[in-house]
């Protein structure tokens, strides 16, 4: 290492770069490979001990071997070095290995654009707030190490202000970027993995089991906002899939005859409609769980025969919906007798014993039937558990007349089961019940915690009627939710089950500023650029017109930041400026001041360098250091501005 | 512009003691510029590369009074500051004052005394008097001290604390003549012999003007701009221990001020501080490693500021 070459890092530098590398790097750790996690950590502290001893660095030779080292290793790792994963995990190996050959200026400015881009890849991997805050503050850092490694010698702190001072300047740009930079539909980042990954949620079929495992968890399966109003909470159903086919252990959807899956059902609603919206995360599947029963759509979104509102394509991001929806309606009066038939459908010979209690009922109206149903289990000794007892092949039998202990789906299995076995027309329903509302921006938020599964009867002349088993046996479960409804030493999610109020309080704070980042940050769409640019007078912008306003706008803006830092830069004086366009014009002839040396100093040096210029320098440097550093006057200032002015000629006409 | 009214005593000076002292003329005038500042002057350097000679020749161009001593490990404080005996004939004691009682005193390898001695030294330097036995004496005026050392590592000495060295204006270190100085020495055969034939430059009393001279002259806002910026780069630059002292401080603006006064200019510029900076700075900056700023440490500390 030669320090003398004015080329040479400032060794008082090198913590700011190993700040930058281990700020830019390090929340890939969590999905990178161990070993190249153990690789960064090591070369960086590696490097922090020789800087700390001032050693030399590691040989060209040896930085080389471990270069094509860990390429291979990662090579093997992933399997190629293409990709997302494998090409982020060579830019943080670059980042690890880089400052280890950090001996040039030039060195160190690689350092910092590395940090800059891989800043860049963790959007790959996260949009959450807590990682744009961390990106936030390692830009700042990043600006800071420019900043140290341009001469600023200031304190630390004094540095990362400065640093925070320029982003702040440049807030204006990124906030005019950000409204009229023209959107592409679709997330940014959404490369094929992300989408497909999986998503916890509803499932297409319902065995037992199937929605207890579902509600421990506290993640959110959507919020809604109403327009004016939430209704009652007994009536917050949340249609997902209808599942009418059982084969004596699983509900699942039938897949209709080609001509009934275009039919449209028919809904008469009364009372009140309720307009919201809702935000559903990404579950890759196309239901779009609207209140029952939908009665106005989202463009796009088709209503299935059975009532579910089903979007065109899997949900792969969250989105968000306007809905219509009545609580008080008649639908499908007149169902087909297809539907019917497959409302009836059991499998053969299975839960005789069920089949024997619904036979005694079969003379009984069907609304009659399904009372008797449900004061059976509001009178016998049924159990609303998460922790079942495992049925056998007979479960329904098992359930109804040896465990009675269950689940959402038990009741509504062996409800069904008992109405169908009965000769009444009935299916399953699952979806979402209940919700809660984040007193911080009024949004109902419906937890997978609150999945459920009811029951749908067809009584003639009235459609398809709504009945909860669940709530027979444990009506704390519609009225209050999930907490009150279980016995106490029940296992719950730590986040339903959360007491301490400052915690509860904490907690709606939080959710409502991940909503209002999943709106307004994420979820910033062309529709949405749309909107917003027409509240400011831009009726239907294209992308020409944006980008004229985005021209205009951060041409002001500009303006306003120059006008803003422009009485904060001290006017030099006279005989300073003169003195640095003096030393300016010989820098672009190749002679260079150093800014530390003085003018004498330079003088003396271009004499050697430049000897047909030693009299005019030597006049100019001793003018500006009489004026700069003794009591000199107005005659050594033209003096001095003189040469300024002589030095082109003189300069062009030497040889 | 430099007059040639108060540069010459100077400039006539230094050209005397480069006639004595061959290839060192940086190393002279950083040593006159020390006198001229009113500081103490530590030379350090291996024996015989012409430590005493430097101090001696100074004394005798200034036309100071001279006085030297060969400091060694058995050596009592009252060996330097005198003693008090018994005089029969006045019934009573009689001070005789010790070496230290002279205008330019040479302490002749000051690290082989113990630290006891040192320090009666070191304190007769920053009173400017001298007490024993309950009497006050004052020191002559001017009154300089040029110590010399031996690079502490060699055998019986007793390095000087840094706390000690801090009371020395500039050091110095020679080194080996160049080449050329080498084989002139070798033809004219030292110049020892010649000391004492060397004529004065200066009367009684013409040197003190000069001391006021040199540091009557001008330090602008933008020199002392300069100066503080230097000295808190050296309190933040991480490789030493501690950073430069206030002491420190006023020592450099001093000893620059001497440096441009014997350039003959009458305003302190940027590349006088950095001209001294390495005398008044690598004493009494330690590294984190442990030993001394060697001359590319201080180098480092001025590209790493620049000129305001």
């Amino acid at each position: 290492m030669r320090p003398s070459s004015p080329q040479a890092i400032d060794q008082a530098a090198v913590p700011w770069l190993l700040a930058v590398a281990l700020a830019t790097a390090s929340p890939h750790g969590e999905h990178l490979p161990p070993w190249l996690s153990v690789l960064f950590a090591a070369a960086l502290l590696w490097r922090l001990w020789l800087w700390w001893q001032r050693q030399p660095l590691p040989p060209r030779w040896l930085l080389a071997l471990l270069v094509l080292a860990a390429l291979a290793g990662i090579a093997w790792q992933y399997r190629s070095l293409l990709g997302r994963d494998s090409g982020v995990a060579m830019l943080v190996m670059f980042m690890a290995l880089k400052p280890l050959e950090m001996k040039t200026r030039r060195d160190a400015m690689v350092v910092v654009m590395l940090g800059f881009f891989l800043l860049l890849t963790h959007y790959f991997y996260s949009q959450s707030i807590p990682t744009g805050l961390w990106l936030l503050a390692s830009c700042t850092l990043l600006t800071a190490a420019l900043i140290r490694l341009h001469g600023g010698s200031q304190p630390p702190a004094a540095i990362i202000r400065q640093a925070g001072l320029l982003l702040l300047q440049a807030l204006p740009f990124m906030l005019i970027l950000y409204l009229l930079f023209p959107r592409v539909s679709g997330p940014l980042w959404g490369l094929p993995q992300d989408a497909h990954a999986g998503r916890s949620g509803l499932s297409n079929e319902m065995a037992p089991g199937s929605i207890s495992n579902l509600i421990l968890s506290g993640a959110i399966a959507f919020r809604s906002h109403f327009a004016s109003g939430i209704p009652e909470k007994s009536d917050l159903y949340w249609r997902g899939p209808v599942l009418d086919a059982y084969d004596g252990l699983t509900w699942r959807a039938s897949t209709p005859a080609a001509g009934r899956a275009r039919m449209v059902p028919v809904v008469e609603a009364r009372g009140t409609p309720y307009s919201y919206s809702s935000i559903i995360e990404a579950h890759g599947q196309r239901w779009l769980l609207a209140l029952d029963v939908a009665t106005s759509l989202p463009a796009g979104a088709v209503q299935a025969p059975t009532l579910e509102v089903l979007a065109r394509e899997p949900l792969r991001a969250r989105s968000r919906f306007v809905f219509t929806s009545s609580v008080d309606y008649h639908a499908n009066r007149n169902e087909t007798a297809a539907a019917l038939q497959q409302a009836l459908a059991l499998p053969p010979t299975i839960n005789p014993r069920a089949r024997a209690l619904a036979d005694q009922w079969k003379s009984r109206p069907p609304a009659r039937i399904a009372d008797a149903v449900l004061s059976l289990f509001r009178n016998e000794d049924f159990h609303y558990t998460l922790r079942p007892p495992l049925l056998g092949a007979d479960a329904v039998d098992e359930f109804l007349f040896g465990t009675r202990r269950g689940f959402c789906e038990h009741y509504a299995s062996a409800f069904v089961f008992l109405l169908r076995a009965a000769g009444v027309p009935a299916r399953v329903v699952a979806g979402y019940q209940g919700g809660e509302v984040n007193p911080v921006d009024g949004y109902l938020i419906v937890r997978q915690s609150d999945a459920h599964a009811w029951a749908e009867v067809w009584l003639a002349g009235e459609g398809w009627v709504r009945y909860d088993p669940t709530a027979a046996v444990a009506p704390s479960r519609i009225e209050q939710g999930i907490v009150a409804a279980l016995p106490q030493d029940e296992p719950l999610p730590a986040i339903v089950g959360l007491d301490a109020d400052w915690l509860r309080q904490l907690r709606y704070r939080w959710e409502a500023a991940n909503n209002a980042w999943n709106q307004w940050v994420l979820g910033y769409n062309p529709q949405r650029q749309r909107d917003i640019l027409s509240r400011f007078g831009m009726a239907n912008p294209d992308w020409q017109g944006m980008s004229a306003a985005l021209a205009v706008l951060s041409g002001v803006a500009l303006l306003l930041v120059t006008v803003w830092t422009l009485p904060r830069r001290r006017r030099a004086d006279p005989a300073q400026r003169a003195w640095q366009r003096y030393c300016k014009a010989l820098a672009r002839r190749g002679v260079t001041r150093a800014a530390w040396e003085g003018p004498l100093a330079f003088a003396r040096r271009v004499a050697v360098e430049r000897p047909q210029l030693a009299a005019l320098t030597s006049d100019a440097a001793r003018c500006y250091a009489a004026l700069r550093y003794g009591r000199g006057d107005s005659e050594q200032l033209l003096v001095l501005q003189e040469c300024v002015h002589r030095l082109p000629a003189r300069w062009r006409n030497s040889p | 512009m430099p007059t040639a009214n108060h540069h010459s005593p100077v400039s006539r000076i230094l050209a005397a003691a480069d006639s004595v002292i061959l290839g060192k003329s940086n190393q002279t005038r950083l040593a006159l510029c020390c006198l001229l500042a009113r500081g103490h002057l530590l030379i350090e350097d291996l024996p015989g590369v012409g430590k005493t000679t430097l101090a001696h020749t100074l004394a005798r161009l200034l036309g100071l009074q001279f006085a030297r001593i060969q400091f060694t490990s058995d050596m009592l404080p009252a060996d330097i500051l005198g003693v008090s005996i018994f005089d029969r004939e006045r019934n009573g004691f009689r001070f005789l004052p010790g070496p230290v009682f002279s205008q330019v005193l040479l302490a002749d390898e000051i690290n082989r005394a113990t630290p006891r001695t040192q320090s009666a030294l070191l304190e007769a330097m920053e009173e400017g008097q001298v007490t024993t036995e309950g009497e006050t004496r004052p020191l002559p005026e001017p009154f300089f001290v040029i110590a010399t050392q031996n690079p502490s590592h060699q055998i019986g000495t007793f390095p000087l604390p840094e706390s000690q060295l801090d009371r020395f204006l500039l050091r110095l270190d020679l080194g080996y003549p160049d080449r050329q100085a080498e084989r002139a020495l070798l033809e004219t055969g030292g110049s020892r012999e010649r000391l004492p034939a060397l004529p004065a430059c200066l009367g009684n009393g013409e040197f003190a003007p000069l001391q006021r001279q040199a540091a009557a002259v001008y330090a602008s806002a933008a020199l002392l701009d300069y100066v503080q910026l230097l000295i808190e780069a050296s309190r933040r630059e991480q490789r030493f221990v501690h950073g430069l002292s206030p002491r420190a401080a006023l020592a450099l603006l001093a000893a620059a001020r001497a440096w441009a006064f014997s350039d003959g200019r009458e305003m302190v510029l940027p590349e006088d501080v950095q001209a001294v900076l390495p005398a008044v700075a690598r004493h009494r900056l330690r590294l984190v490693s442990g030993s001394q700023a060697d001359g590319e440490d201080i180098a480092a500390l001025i590209r790493s500021v620049r000129l305001p």
